[in-house]
């Protein structure tokens, strides 16, 4: 899960790391109420998850409140590269002395923690990477020991920033390794950190994206989840507890099992189609579950046939037949069904589908031949 | 031969009790598991239709020797499940939960490396592990595998796993050892691990490897496999159309900065060797003709 920037500070004002006074605001006059608050010159910033905001018009200075006022009605509601702005930041603007860039997140290779420290901050860090990987100061933390000072201090050392902001920088990077671990972050990136003329150390951006499996333990991130960027097929599947990503193509998909529905949705694409989306229904679905897979995806007005594809393990096909006929009765379905049932109780449950077989419902033997008919329906 | 469970491993289920543990931990043993204790708190002294159930992994261990483990407890409480398992004796534990927080596992799996160096973990967020005829543990079906060989059998998906045993089994190709490594950003055992224990194990003749978009795991292996596998395999990888920076389902199938797409793994792998199929229905054909070539 993506926080928007000032979700992030507000995040990380909450273990202490340095940020600018400020405050989220979704009208005009709100944006100037909190101008007036962190005092001018203010930074206004459209509130997207998405890259290049400043070059887009979402990141004004304001010197007044009139200037505030002007800006904050032309960010409001700005589409940036796709992204409706809702939300803007407004925070008081800080002096910069030199910025830089300080991040942490899991090395899958590794199995370690990661963190990364540049004196080139302010830019998109694998820029930096590209063309000046020596910028990087790059260092391992074992999960079970944490992230000790004498490393920490080695490890601003080596990233060479200016000596003024060392202790600063100590600070907040204790700081973003504990927000990033006890957080349960995927990632925690301060970008740019900056330092002020007066040598203090603090963060004018955040970009974090927390662990979806830790939401157990965090009852504070409900508020995150009515900010997320759902379209309206992805909020239907939500409310139905559904694992449904929404896609461009026209051939809606369900299917059991994560690789199952990824290798699906390649399948599809293989033989000239265009996914719709990605559905998992899991292991054991029952008629319930397809019922709404079915409903979801019926919303859709760009699906024109819909693929259901089962490999029967935990999961029995039989079951899974009866399920969709269910679904068939119970949603008013516009598009045609191809089924395509393998493993436990394939027979049975072709069976089923076979007593039901019709225009709108059609059995394949394989995952090509129904990838094929269902495209062929796609297109028709 | 068979890598990590035969049919003498002794398995003691943590979450017998439960509702998928039970179901599960029973279907195991009617395949033939030695499914020989459960643990549970609360319920120890009790047993699950003959299964004796011990308050902790420790006195399980004492009582029957179990030496493999197999975890079902909900997501909160597996690093506890996992550090009691280690700390209990056991060498070998499964995890097949789901949805265990990234930061828990980076815990335990460094915790065990640098405390219980001899324990090998599998998961979590994996179907658990198959040596056909001899031991099933975890919730791969049984029925769908053929005892006796030669091939072996690695995969991140659990789906895709079952597909690509039933295609070998329908073709009348045994397997040695079928391996779920799980969907998880930490896996407890990597490609790595049963590539190399395949290769060392004389009844494996050739190896199929599932892998899918997220991480460099497929890269890693296939530079394990240019240095040290000489059996052929045959190869899969999910997730050619996956957009960049969504979780596909599994915690660890995601494509961040333009890192870990099916399409630098699948030319890693070709570039070792591997015949790399174009969709999960092709592994079939491709494995029955390694086979048919091995003389």
């Amino acid at each position: 899960m993506a926080l928007l920037e000032y979700q992030g500070k507000q995040l990380f004002a909450r273990y202490g790391i340095p940020v600018s006074p400020g405050a989220a605001a979704v009208t005009v006059d709100e944006a100037v109420a909190a101008a007036e608050q962190a005092g001018y010159p203010v930074v206004i910033k459209a509130q997207v998850r998405v890259g290049g905001r400043g070059k887009a018009g979402g990141i004004k200075i304001a010197d007044n409140a009139d200037e505030a006022r002007q800006y904050a009605g032309d960010i409001i509601g700005m589409d940036i590269k796709g992204h409706l702005v809702d939300v803007v930041w407004v925070e008081h603007a800080s002096d910069i002395a030199a910025e830089y860039y300080a991040s942490f997140t899991l090395d899958r290779a590794a199995k370690k923690y990661f963190g990364m420290l540049s004196a080139q901050g302010g830019v998109e860090i694998e820029t930096v990477a590209e063309s000046d990987p020596d910028a990087i100061a790059k260092i391992h933390i074992d999960p079970v020991i944490g992230l000790t000072e004498e490393q920490a201090k080695a490890w601003i050392a080596a990233a060479k920033l200016d000596p003024a902001a060392d202790a600063g920088a100590l600070e907040v990077l204790m700081k973003l390794y504990t927000a990033y671990v006890d957080g349960d972050c995927d990632l925690a990136e301060i970008n740019p950190l900056i330092l002020t003329p007066e040598g203090k150390v603090h963060a004018l951006d955040a970009k974090v994206t927390l662990d979806e499996n830790a939401q157990y333990r965090h009852p504070e991130w409900a508020e995150y989840e009515a900010s997320q960027d759902l379209d309206e097929r992805e909020q239907l599947a939500k409310s139905k507890g559904l694992n449904y990503i929404g896609l461009d193509g026209t051939v809606g998909i369900i299917g059991n099992g994560a690789g199952l529905v990824m290798s699906t949705l390649d399948v599809v694409n293989q033989v000239g189609g265009t996914p719709a989306n990605f559905l998992d229904v899991g292991g054991g679905a029952g008629a319930d579950l397809l019922a709404n897979a079915v409903e979801v995806i019926n919303s859709d007005p760009n699906v024109k046939a819909i693929f259901v594809n089962i490999f029967g393990g935990i999961t029995k096909c039989d079951e899974v037949a009866n399920g969709i006929v269910e679904a068939l009765a119970r949603v008013d379905v516009r598009s045609p069904i191809v089924i395509r049932l393998d493993g436990t109780n394939a027979e049975e449950g072709r069976a089923i589908i076979k007593a039901h077989e019709s225009d709108m419902l059609i059995s394949q033997p394989t995952m090509l031949d129904a990838a094929q008919r269902v495209v062929q329906l796609a297109g028709a | 031969m068979s890598i990590f469970v035969d049919g003498n491993t002794k398995v003691v289920y943590q979450g017998l009790t439960g509702n998928q543990g039970s179901f599960h931990g029973l279907r195991n043993r009617a395949y033939g598991t030695k499914v020989v204790a459960g643990t549970s708190p609360k319920k120890a002294g009790t047993d699950v239709e003959g299964v004796p159930i011990f308050a902790t992994v420790k006195d399980a261990v004492a009582e029957t020797g179990a030496t493999a483990s197999c975890i079902f407890i909900p997501a909160p409480g597996v690093a506890g499940a996992v550090m009691e398992a280690a700390e209990g004796g056991i060498e070998f534990i499964v995890v097949i939960t789901e949805g265990v927080p990234a930061h828990d596992e980076a815990r335990f799996y460094n915790d065990l490396k640098n405390n219980y160096p001899d324990v090998s973990l599998l998961g979590p967020n994996c179907p658990g592990i198959i040596t056909p005829g001899e031991c099933n543990i975890g919730i791969t079906p049984g029925e769908i595998a053929l005892a006796g060989g030669p091939v072996g059998i690695v995969s991140r998906s659990g789906t895709l796993t079952y597909q690509a045993l039933y295609e070998m089994t329908r073709q009348g190709i045994g397997q040695t050892t079928c391996v779920g490594i799980g969907g998880d950003p930490v896996p407890g055992t990597s490609f790595i691990d049963c590539l190399s224990r395949f290769q060392a194990d004389p009844d494996t003749k050739a190896i199929i490897m599932i892998g899918e978009i997220g991480g460099s795991a497929e890269e890693e292996a296939a530079e394990y496999i240019k240095a040290n596998v000489t059996k052929p395999i045959v190869s899969y990888i999910a997730g050619v159309t996956a957009p960049p920076g969504k979780k596909m389902g599994h915690a660890g199938a995601i494509i961040s900065g333009g890192k870990g797409t099916a399409a630098a793994k699948t030319e890693a792998l070709e570039d070792a060797g591997a015949r790399v199929a174009a969709n999960p229905v092709e592994i079939g054909p491709l494995m029955a003709e390694v086979v048919a070539g091995l003389g």
